[in-house]
């Protein structure tokens, strides 16, 4: 009995979220008195691979293997396997990131295990059933789903989990793994990273703005109010679909579920299908001059007004606020 | 070209989610259903590959007859038969392993299944079928282009995307900017009523989980109003009140 964490890098860094899942890991394992072992896959040098220790988890094991330098998921998900097989791992945790939404399904078919994907609490440990609850139909329910086979494969919705301190120091062990031709048929040509914005999935902050803002060219006051609050950026559907901003940006049931823990939504009248994708942020602001645009039912703050008399005086107070 | 198209039958995305028998099922009482979105951007791509003769567009679904008029739809979109494995849709794992036991003597040159279905939004389907089927996939793709023997794949990754090349057969999930969904035309409607839309019995899958019941999130208090002229008020109520900043 052992509990395997993969954590997920990306060009070499390990995210947020795979910091998110090694903790969660460690409190599962604390919980149930398993030793836990986290796993990299990749070119990470060695003081990240340390960093690990600061949530800590004591036992990292490393595969470095050229051929798995860029992510393949069908390679990746079978080195994760065999990794958990000879560590005799029945629970394996992973972060519900894009690249984690591939990997999960392979890895619980492998295992024969039961999957939940999306976790948002620690499980609930009932013996041999563990009780975990997920966000389902696009955050208008939450789901409580017990996992009865033996192995566990969990995969964590980032940011729900907040990636406590426990520093220890860290034993690194590499490991060989055996990657069959057949899993790397998968080629990545190019990877384009917008290194200087913050991934809207694992964003503290999200600064959204709707139809209200007239068109494209106006987004230069949300991008700015991003900007001073450290926020990722992100967009209604209508937005979206009339090509103002990229699809990537599109929050709600048809676009990205997120869950900041401050979500400032900018004359967006708030449809039913974009508040499912928002309504796990922790607190929501509305700012919109309708006073009576649904988007206020569920709000935590409101400014009824026009936002481009309102964003630009945000941005002076929050500024105002990061100086003092 | 053989296109696999997987379809799912949702509630419409305007549906007030209620639950009935102490919060153990879905309330589907005047829930009007669709094809999920994302399984129509999926069967949209097939079409523009495949249509008009220039290859083949099965869609499955897995679920009971009341999914018929969901399935007929996808017909009159341009899918040219379709195949209903007849049973409750558990979930994913046994989704997965009823259309990797239908497809697996198939030949399919390409299978298409929705980024996530939006009632569980488990992004999970894909992922099984092609580690199943032992063959590449891609779960969240923004673009795809055919080139005879392999795709091309835009792959959406934390604050980019990811350019990648997967021999097929292939599994790919689709989301926005695959595809636009289409919509039927007269023509279309007519022609689905008379093609073939063959019921495949269940294979048996163990289950390895179980959903025990659902919650509604709690509702939130009152929103606070901010005057629109006073907004450094906001700023010290998300930062000593909410602790956000």
């Amino acid at each position: 009995m052992a509990i395997l964490v993969y954590i997920e890098n990306i060009a070499g860094a390990f995210k947020k979220s795979g910091y998110e899942a090694v903790s969660y890991a460690k409190a599962i394992g604390d919980a149930t008195g398993q030793p836990v072992t986290a796993l990299s896959i990749g070119k990470v040098d060695a003081a990240s691979l340390e960093n690990i220790g600061r949530y800590g988890v004591n036992k990292v094991i490393e595969v470095n293997t050229e051929q798995l330098h860029q992510f393949v998921n069908q390679a990746y998900a079978a080195v994760i396997a065999e990794v958990a097989k000879s560590i005799q791992a029945t629970t394996i945790i992973l972060s519900n990131s894009f690249s984690g939404k591939g990997l999960a399904p392979r890895i619980a078919a492998k295992l024969d295990a039961a999957l939940a994907d999306g976790a948002i609490i620690l499980p609930i440990i009932k013996g041999d059933a563990w009780e975990i609850k997920k966000s389902a139909f696009s955050g208008k329910a939450i789901a409580t789903q017990e996992l009865t086979a033996p192995v566990k494969v969990i995969a964590l919705t980032p940011n729900t989990i907040e990636a406590v301190e426990a520093p220890t120091t860290v034993e690194i062990e590499t490991f060989q793994p055996q990657v069959a031709a057949a899993d790397l048929s998968t080629v990545v040509k190019d990877i384009v990273q917008a290194t200087d914005k913050i991934p809207l999935p694992e964003a503290n902050i999200v600064v959204s703005a709707g139809r209200g803002l007239k068109g494209p060219e106006n987004w230069g006051i949300i991008e700015e109010l991003a900007n001073v609050l450290g926020a990722a950026t992100a967009c209604s559907k209508p937005v979206s679909d009339a090509g103002w901003r990229p699809h990537e940006e599109h929050v709600g049931q048809t676009g990205l579920a997120v869950s900041p823990n401050l979500y400032i939504a900018i004359g967006i009248s708030g449809a039913i299908q974009h508040l499912a994708g928002v309504s796990s942020s922790k607190t929501i602001v509305v700012i919109n001059n309708d006073p009576e645009a649904p988007f206020f039912k569920v709000a935590d703050y409101g400014i009824v007004g026009d936002a481009f008399d309102i964003v630009p005086k945000l941005i002076d107070a929050f500024k105002a606020y990061k100086n003092h | 070209m053989k296109i696999l198209v997987c379809i799912s039958n949702v509630p419409d995305t305007t549906s007030k989610i209620t639950f009935t028998d102490n919060n153990t099922a879905f309330n589907t009482a005047g829930i009007q259903y669709i094809i999920n979105p994302y399984d129509e951007i999926a069967l949209a791509k097939a079409v523009e590959l495949a249509g008009n003769g220039q290859g083949a567009i099965t869609v499955i679904h897995v679920g009971e007859a009341s999914a018929d008029p969901t399935i007929r739809k996808a017909l009159a979109i341009g899918a040219d038969n379709a195949i209903r494995i007849d049973a409750r849709p558990r979930d994913a794992w046994f989704v997965a392993n009823q259309i990797a036991s239908y497809a697996k003597t198939q030949g399919f040159d390409l299978i298409l299944t929705g980024r996530e279905s939006i009632d569980y939004n488990g992004s999970l389907v894909q992922g099984y079928i092609a580690e199943l089927l032992g063959i590449p996939s891609i779960s969240i793709a923004k673009k795809l282009d055919i080139d005879g023997t392999s795709a091309t794949v835009e792959r959406e990754i934390e604050g980019g995307k990811e350019v990648v090349q997967i021999p097929l057969p292939a599994v790919v999930g689709t989301a926005e900017g695959v595809a636009e969904p289409k919509i039927p035309n007269m023509r279309g409607i007519m022609s689905a009523r008379s093609k073939p839309l063959e019921v495949i019995a269940a294979v048996d899958v163990p289950a390895l989980s179980h959903i025990t019941h659902f919650d509604t999130p709690p509702p939130r208090g009152n929103v606070k109003l901010v005057d629109k002229d006073n907004v450094t008020q906001l700023v010290e109520l998300l930062h000593s009140e909410a602790k956000v900043i």
